[in-house]
């Protein structure tokens, strides 16, 4: 980044991508050939800068502006007045929802305020697909060290001490599993990379992947020259086809420049990595499942013990991690284990990236330090909730997971408070629900999903939760009864005694921590038959208050069934054999003459 | 094994076998094997599982055993304009179930089905990560964010006259 006066970053994520940043990236180069800048301003592309509900962004260096939503059209603006005479573009500005004012450095939003970017430190700052831009930012100094040093046990005992723990969802100490790995000996070893994130609502690792490549790659030579792999293989889901193509290149890059393949650096240590496809399956990412589908079978789990320490791919021992553990591990070791265990919590320490999606008024992507509350995490760096609803509860953990309510809003983040709680730290998915949400429903959600990816190999996962399922399709029919509380409640326990894997050994959870939090809502649904957050279709109906009706008739207009009637100016009325209840009547009517019952 | 009667086109058996020869016919490689053809077809039908399995010499009810498996590989050739509502949580809490039930109501055709005239077919898939457009739809490789069910016609149309595009 040398001789260029501005560098203009545009976010290369998906989300941005969606909404058109490779189009705006075009513009703002062909705007910059125009005016003959073209050694004067670079644009480079990056990865995720996790604002996402302001997405696409575009930041300005020196001066750190921060442009959101931008659009394609916005770019002879950009260049005209920000980079030729020096004025920001203020309508472009991001505006602080408290104060009302504009915001043009980053630094002074409420979004990231709050947060600390570890595992994301390049996402947003780099070229994902040029190396030098990586190795700018002390990239592979950490595996130059490790190797300089020679010496696996003494980096394992750092990773030991800094007490970084899996972020894939177990957190079991990464040090020591290295350590276990490591003392197996074995012709051929493997160090597995888990980049199945199957978690639906989360996309932490594919940021990573998208936006930093390079730092799960040294992380696995690092990783693999101390329980002594020569072999790194990545399991990555086809769905990401950026994260994919951006990996590809960033082997190739580390190849040339000899930082995979053989001995790397003149150390006598060689490694290379190969990528694994997976092909949709959310059981492929527990471990032993995902070593089955990489030699190419059906992904379902085996019993641990043997864990892959033992015998995992080709029945090697092998090491799997999680792309945001590997993404921990080049700092710990250039910034030492004193300095990252200095952060968060007793037993869980550094930081945690969550996708914060839902009814949220910033939607994105985040690092925050272990320890945080979920308070701050949703009001502070969230924004609140969206449209000044009421606040309701806070999934964590995915499907394994469970519901926090507002009775938790001040616990600290961490993966022991969290089990406590009754959900999980899972792999990062955070996801916030207003008052419009029905508890039983999104239980239901989950079981839906669960159901369908459960693997068929043990009876308690495969025909346990459809019952589950089925029961609480039952309640949302309104045709649930007390006694069906119970049987959810004694089948969950069952499922999660019985069950081979972890997929079906947490797969009640949403179940049981959403009967906990909001028994109430339960109750509510198979005693009254009533849906308090009127989300269940069946148990509701809506009506017209002749009171508020003035016969305007734009109800009757836009019913799609045509189940409303009325003469002109006289009260409209809604045929309910005919309703769909697809509420379109309620939000059209201007007069609050439609009401749910 | 050699008694299975082929229906597809000799090109297509072709490239069916240079793409598992590609792979040193290895059963290791069978899911990179199916990735391949199936970018190559568009789906994978059974004489195509046929023609691998005699190749990698296996059941060939393995090779289906691993289709049915993933939910990445599809028997059902899919649409000219593919339509993949996503149902991840994030998409599911700002609505996207309604999305989805416009586009079945809309084109009358079910979750993994094709409409008579081939023209778009429907899945729900879980989390493409574009969480901050929820609730998000993707057509072909196309991205709809921010989608309300009122939004659906006007998009299908976007699709009336293009039968010669792609
Ligand atoms: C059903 C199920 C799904 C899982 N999905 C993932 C996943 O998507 N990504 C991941 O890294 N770990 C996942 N895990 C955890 C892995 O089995 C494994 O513990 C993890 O990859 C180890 O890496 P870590 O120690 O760095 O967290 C899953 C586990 C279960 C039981």
């Amino acid at each position: 980044m040398s001789n260029y006066k501005y560098h203009i970053l545009v976010c290369g994520g998906t989300g941005c991508v969606a909404s058109q940043s490779p189009q705006i990236k075009a513009s703002l180069e062909q705007k910059i050939a125009e005016h003959n800048l073209t050694n004067d301003v670079q644009v480079v592309t990056t990865g995720c800068f996790g604002f996402c509900e302001k997405g696409p962004i575009v930041k300005i260096l020196p001066d750190n502006t921060f442009y959101t939503q931008v659009k394609p059209e916005d770019a002879n603006e950009i260049i005209n007045e920000h980079i030729i005479k020096g004025r920001k573009v203020t309508r472009l500005l991001y505006i602080d929802p408290k104060s009302s004012e504009r915001k043009s450095d980053s630094k002074h939003m409420g979004f990231y305020q709050k947060q600390l970017r570890i595992a994301l430190r390049n996402c947003g700052f780099i070229n994902p697909e040029n190396i030098d831009e990586y190795i700018a930012r002390d990239g592979y100094a950490a595996l130059a060290q490790v190797l300089e040093t020679n010496d696996p046990q003494q980096t394992i005992d750092i990773i030991k001490k800094s007490g970084l723990r899996g972020r894939g969802g177990g957190g079991f100490p990464t040090g020591l599993k290295w350590e276990i790995a490591s003392k197996n000996p074995a012709d051929q070893k493997y160090m597995i990379c888990n980049a199945d994130e199957g978690d639906p609502g989360a996309f932490m690792d594919r940021s990573i992947l998208e936006g930093d490549p390079h730092t799960v790659l040294e992380a696995m030579a690092i990783g693999g020259f101390c329980i002594g792999a020569s072999k790194g293989l990545i399991y990555i889901r086809a769905e990401y086809p950026l994260a994919i193509r951006r990996l590809e290149i960033a082997i190739k890059q580390a190849r040339e420049l000899g930082l995979l393949g053989e001995n790397i650096l003149n150390s006598g240590f060689s490694f290379d990595i190969e990528l694994y496809y997976g092909a949709g399956a959310f059981v492929c990412g527990e471990e032993t499942a995902m070593i089955h589908s990489m030699e190419g079978n059906r992904g379902e789990p085996t019993f641990k013990p043997p864990f892959p320490a033992q015998e995992g791919y080709l029945k090697k021992p092998s090491n799997v991690n999680n792309v945001e553990t590997f993404a921990n591990i080049p700092v710990i070791i250039l910034k030492g284990w004193e300095w990252f265990s200095s952060i968060g919590t007793k037993n869980s320490k550094g930081t945690k990236v969550f996708a914060l999606a839902g009814q949220i008024n910033n939607v994105g992507l985040i690092e925050v330090p272990m320890g945080i509350t979920l308070r701050e995490v949703i009001y502070e760096i969230g924004g609140g909730i969206k449209g000044g609803k009421k606040f309701k509860a806070v999934q964590t953990g995915g499907p394994s997971g469970g519901c926090l309510t507002e009775k938790f809003l001040d616990t600290p983040i961490d993966y022991d408070n969290l089990l406590a709680a009754g959900s999980m730290m899972g792999s990062g998915g955070m996801i916030v629900m207003d008052e419009t949400s029905c508890m039983v429903s999104v239980a239901k959600f989950y079981l839906d999903f669960i159901v369908e990816e459960s693997c068929g190999k043990c009876s308690p996962c495969r025909v346990g939760n459809k019952r589950l399922y089925e029961l609480l399709d039952k309640i949302t029919l309104g045709k649930g009864t007390i006694d069906d509380l119970n049987l959810l409640k004694n089948l969950s326990k069952v499922i999660k005694d019985t069950a081979l894997c972890g997929l079906g050994q947490t797969s009640p959870n949403p179940v049981l921590s959403t009967i906990d939090n909001f028994w109430d809502e339960y109750l509510a649904h198979v005693v009254d038959h009533k849906c308090p957050a009127g989300q269940c279709k069946a148990l509701k109906s809506y009506h017209i208050d002749p009171d508020n009706c003035i016969g305007c008739g734009v109800c009757a207009r836009n019913c799609p069934v045509g189940a409303i009637k009325g003469e002109k100016k006289m009260p409209h009325e809604i045929n309910q054999a005919l309703c769909i209840k697809c509420g379109t009547c309620y939000e059209k009517c201007k007069f609050n003459a439609i009401f749910i019952k | 094994m050699s008694s299975i009667k082929i229906k597809i086109k000799k090109e297509t058996k072709d490239k069916i076998v240079e793409i598992c020869n590609s792979f040193n016919n290895s059963p290791k490689e069978l899911i990179n094997i199916l990735h391949k053809t199936q970018d190559f077809l568009g789906y994978l039908p059974a004489e195509a599982q046929e023609v691998i399995a005699e190749q990698v010499k296996v059941p060939t009810a393995k090779v289906y055993g691993i289709v049915s498996f993933y939910s990445f590989f599809t028997m059902i050739p899919k649409g000219k304009h593919p339509i993949s509502v996503c149902m991840g949580t994030a998409c599911y809490v700002r609505g996207a179930e309604k999305v989805l039930d416009e586009f079945k109501h809309l084109l009358n055709i079910k979750v993994g089905e094709t409409d008579s005239a081939g023209k778009f077919s429907l899945a729900s898939l879980r989390c493409v990560g574009a969480c901050g457009l929820a609730p998000v739809a993707l057509i072909g490789g196309k991205v709809y964010g921010r989608l309300a069910p009122d939004d659906i016609k006007k998009i299908l149309s976007e699709y009336d006259d293009c039968e010669c595009q792609r």
